[in-house]
């Protein structure tokens, strides 16, 4: 799997992410500027966390105008596989690449710890290393990861079985009110969400951050080992 | 606003008569307004350090392993594998109390500055708060302010925050401390100076541009408050955390070619400090075009670009023939990139605006004949031993009293609203042991990182408390296995014109030089913050408690080999060190019989150095499993910490000493650690054979902590209560 970063003024995840991409694939991923206007020969493009243009305007969007995103919507339809965490997420929605919105956290406050994730589907490629119902570790950082949609979308989504992850407890139960398992106050407890053709998600966790014992877990493995199997060249 | 120069407004200024004299004599006329803003600002305390430097040149600053000591931008050690870790710590209390979030939140983007103008990629953030009493209205305020701020700026750049302490103390109400301190990396033979060279080389100024804020920021941080303290709000600075992060990759990426002569960011002071202190440094003139300088607003006069502290600027001078790569990759980060001047050799800095000179002052004397004061000290009387004092509960209700006081209750609401693991290097987090720790990328190298100091031993004793707060700071990073290699020191006292603050601040820098002598931990950066005092209405002053915050930095070679706090199961429980129960000054004191008095425990640094370094060789060959020392409310609350942590319960043994139990479980004797090990009869002997005290306190296993009466509190009770202190504080 050849796999790029792009890289927006703010971004501050790619390192992470980079870290990760290389431990599942074993090459450094190329990284992309968001003024360039052509993608390089990947399989995976990943849109990394961070505060894009510092956040200053809704989060995501202005990168959601850079000029690289113009190839990713071609790359896009043309079936290819992208992944948006965090503020990548943020931008996915701020595109309409993703539907619904991600708004400030339900306490107000930046929230920085690890949450639970409950595995929705394990038929896409972000998911099936793990079984459905199967839950996971993640580290979350965000101050904007409440996702909410408007009533038709969220039926939509919901229909279609696009919720890829939900904020759950380590049993697996989710208690959408409840804040100690879904942090944010997400919809659904909504933690991501696919695509019609489950090619792009969009999640607010990191998994990139945790993919190595010393840092304390290989939780977040899977997605990315997933990934590699999946697009298979 | 033409104003007259003359002494009144020198007076205004912040210079003594004496001092505005010695103004005079070097300029042989009446300064401009400009020229006297430059003396009134570099002359300044913040500054100057003119109170301070004489007692700061006693500390030890130097061992096989330091790069650069104290002088340059940061402090930088060498910590193997051709890295290089420079590390400072920097406090920003006075803006921190008028504009909380605006203080912290630009004190993390001044000490993030000083860090990577050196050539280093900024991978860790910590801080070291003290507050006013949580019963006092704007102690919440500031809180709820400063913890916005620094996560504010912190998360936004991408660095985590990895550590850090907090503490209470009515002394705190009109005076937070808020200091912030950074570490970075970078490749030992890539670091970056300040010192300018090159006559004719260009002088380019980067980054965000000038305003009209933090005008006269040094001198308002060089003087006590007062009544109108709030009504100070335009001096303080704004920060622009975004602008920060590309200036850190854009400065990074010029810094990976050869452009760069010289580097310093505009701190306090601003564009004055950095010319001033580049030129001077490299014993070359500099002369400024001030029309050149980005502007934010028309109109601004020479006075205010030169003292202006806007947010986020660099001072280079380049290579000549490099100036057009420099500026290709700032236009690249969309940041101004300028050139305003020009290095000479006059040995003057020179600055012009609309074709006038504003300002020409002869650049060795501004520094040589800089005031420096040897101000009259009384020494601290230390207050005589406690006398004895009995446990007025019983001890599992003493416990749950101290897990949930102030000092001791869970930071996790504070640490959950920083970015701790952005990076990907955060082998442990706020929390997980004694001291941070923080993997070098590419290495197996890991950094231990933590901050300390116990202002009430230093009030009491400040001498001892000096040398308490290095010794506590080797300890921490000791704990996790790391071999501990120098420190940044943040000295918070009060207003040194009074002899006995600074006798304060003498006895302090005494009992830390001793500490850092004994223990071989150099200091190698660091910042003064004095007049820390509030004045009352009934027209006294209230001081700080003296607080010389150590910020501590030790490496691993082989970061996993790192031990956590956090108990594990089904292990011995060993103490080691000696206990005799000092409750002088301890927290237990404090929150169980509500009083501050006693001496505070003794420090012998050669049972520091003795007990630490059997520590540290046990952890390196694997058979310590958990570590964590014993500091604050003593072994039960250490004991009770490492339980909450893991959710892991223990058995606690009586003590069989002659010693009363409370002194024994809540006395803060030092040098002291408890530790997991797989079998305690070896570990003791081992022990033994080194001179260490050591013994069996119990056993790990089971869900609750069972105390030696057989009364048990569950792992979920001590949670609870440790947890509640903060949500409950800031809800209201």
């Amino acid at each position: 799997m050849k796999s790029a970063i792009v890289v927006f003024p703010g971004t501050n995840r790619e390192r992470d992410m980079a870290i990760a991409l290389k431990r599942v694939t074993g090459k450094a991923p190329t990284m992309v500027w968001h003024r360039d206007t052509q993608l390089p020969d990947a399989d995976l493009i990943v849109l990394p966390g961070g505060f894009s243009y510092g956040d200053y305007l809704r989060c995501g969007a202005m990168a959601a105008h850079s000029p690289i995103m113009a190839e990713i919507r071609a790359f896009a339809q043309k079936g290819g596989h992208i992944l948006g965490v965090c503020n990548g997420f943020q931008i996915l929605t701020e595109t309409g690449m993703l539907p619904g919105a991600l708004l400030r956290n339900a306490n107000l406050r930046f929230l920085s710890q690890d949450c639970t994730l409950r595995v929705e589907r394990d038929d896409t490629p972000y998911t099936h290393k793990w079984k459905k119902g199967d839950v996971f570790r993640t580290p979350l950082a965000h101050g904007d990861g409440n996702y909410t949609a408007d009533a038709e979308t969220l039926a939509r989504l919901e229909g279609e079985g696009r919720v890829a992850f939900r904020y759950a407890s380590p049993d697996g139960k989710v208690q959408n009110d409840d804040f100690a398992t879904n942090p944010n106050g997400s919809v659904n407890s909504i933690a991501g969400i696919l695509s019609e053709n489950a090619r792009i998600c969009g999640m607010m966790p990191h998994p990139e951050d945790l993919v190595d014992p010393l840092m304390g877990g290989e939780d977040g493995l899977p997605l990315f080992e997933g990934l590699v199997e999946a697009i298979v060249r | 606003m033409k104003k007259t120069v003359d002494e009144a407004l020198a007076r205004e200024f912040g210079l003594t008569s004496e001092e505005y004299a010695r103004v005079l004599s070097i300029m042989g006329r009446t300064p401009s307004l400009t020229e006297l803003g430059v003396f009134s600002v570099m002359w300044s305390e913040h500054c100057s350090y003119k109170s301070s430097r004489k007692w700061l040149r006693t500390l030890p600053t130097k061992a096989p392993w330091v790069i650069h000591g104290p002088g340059e931008n940061a402090g930088v050690v060498d910590v193997g594998e051709g890295y290089a870790a420079i590390f400072k710590m920097e406090s920003h209390n006075h803006p921190s109390f008028i504009e909380p979030y605006q203080g912290a939140a630009t004190g993390v983007g001044g000490i993030l500055r000083d860090v990577f103008t050196m050539g280093a990629r900024p991978v860790a953030n910590l801080n070291a708060l003290r507050f006013g009493s949580p019963e006092t209205p704007r102690t919440r305020q500031i809180i709820d302010g400063v913890v916005r701020g620094i996560g504010g700026y912190g998360n936004c750049v991408g660095v985590p925050t990895v550590g850090g302490e907090i503490n209470f103390h009515p002394a705190y109400d009109g005076n937070p401390l808020v200091n912030a301190m950074t570490v970075g990396i970078a490749r030992k033979d890539r670091i970056f100076l300040s010192a300018a060279a090159g006559i004719g080389n260009p002088v380019v100024y980067v980054g965000s541009r000038t305003g009209r804020d933090g005008i006269h920021g040094a001198t308002m941080s060089s003087a006590e408050f007062d009544e109108n303290a709030l009504a100070k709000r335009p001096t303080v600075q704004v920060g622009d955390p975004f602008i920060e992060k590309l200036l850190i990759e854009a400065c990074l990426e010029l810094m990976a070619t050869d452009a760069i002569v010289a580097i310093q960011d505009m701190g306090a002071a601003g564009l004055t400090s950095s010319s001033v202190e580049m030129a001077g440094k490299g014993g070359v003139g500099i002369e400024l075009d001030l029309d050149a300088v980005p502007q934010r607003e028309p109109g601004m006069t020479a006075y205010e670009m030169m003292l202006s502290e806007s947010q986020e600027r660099m001072l280079m001078v380049l290579k000549p023939e490099r100036t057009e790569v420099a500026r290709a990759i700032f236009e690249k980060w969309e940041l101004d990139f300028a050139i305003i001047g020009h290095l000479t050799e006059t040995g003057h800095i020179v600055v012009k605006h609309k074709g006038q000179v504003e300002a020409d002052i002869p650049l060795d004397p501004l520094a040589e004949q800089a005031p420096i004061y040897d101000r009259p000290a009384s020494a601290p009387v230390v207050p005589p031993a406690l006398e004895n004092v009995h446990a007025p509960l019983s001890l599992d209700a003493m416990l749950l009293k101290l897990v949930g006081s102030p000092d001791l209750a869970s930071r996790a609401w504070v640490w959950n609203q920083y970015d701790s693991t952005v990076g990907g290097q955060t082998v442990r987090r706020p929390g997980a042991a004694d001291a941070a720790i923080v993997k070098i990328e590419d290495t197996t190298l890991g950094l231990a990182l933590t901050t300390d100091c116990t202002p009430r031993y230093c009030q009491a004793d400040p001498r001892t408390g000096g040398a308490q707060a290095v010794a506590e700071a080797w300890r921490n990073i000791t704990a996790t296995g790391a071999r501990p290699l120098a420190v940044t020191d943040n000295l918070n006292f009060g207003n040194p014109e009074k002899p006995e603050i600074m006798g304060q601040f003498v006895a302090a820098i005494e009992g830390m030089g001793e500490a850092c002598r004994v223990l071989d931990f150099p200091v190698v950066s660091g910042n003064v913050s004095l007049y820390n005092e509030t004045r009352q209405p009934d027209g006294t002053t209230m001081a700080i408690l003296p607080t010389p915050a150590i910020g501590a930095l030790g490496v691993l070679d082989d970061v996993s080999k790192a031990v956590g706090l956090s108990m594990v199961d089904n292990a011995d429980i060993v103490l080691i060190g000696e206990t005799k129960g000092e409750l002088g000054q301890s927290i237990w004191l404090r929150e169980i019989l509500g009083r501050e008095e006693g001496a505070p425990p003794r420090v012998d640094l050669s049972v520091e150095k003795r007990n630490g370094d059997f520590v540290r060789n046990e952890i390196q060959t694997g058979t310590v499993k958990a570590c964590h020392d014993v500091a604050d409310g003593g072994i039960l609350v250490a004991v009770a910490e490492m339980v909450m942590a893991s959710r892991i319960g223990c058995e606690l043994e009586s003590p069989t000493s002659g010693i009363r139990p409370e002194a024994f479980w809540f006395g803060e004797d030092q040098a002291r650690y408890i530790v997991c090990v797989p079998n305690a009869a070896d570990f003791c002997a081992r022990a033994e054979q080194s001179g260490v005290p050591a013994r069996l306190l119990g056993r790990s296993g089971g869900r609750d902590l069972i105390l030696p009466s057989g009364v048990t509190i569950s792992t979920a009770r001590l949670v609870t209560t440790n947890e509640a202190f903060f949500p409950s504080l800031m809800a209201n």
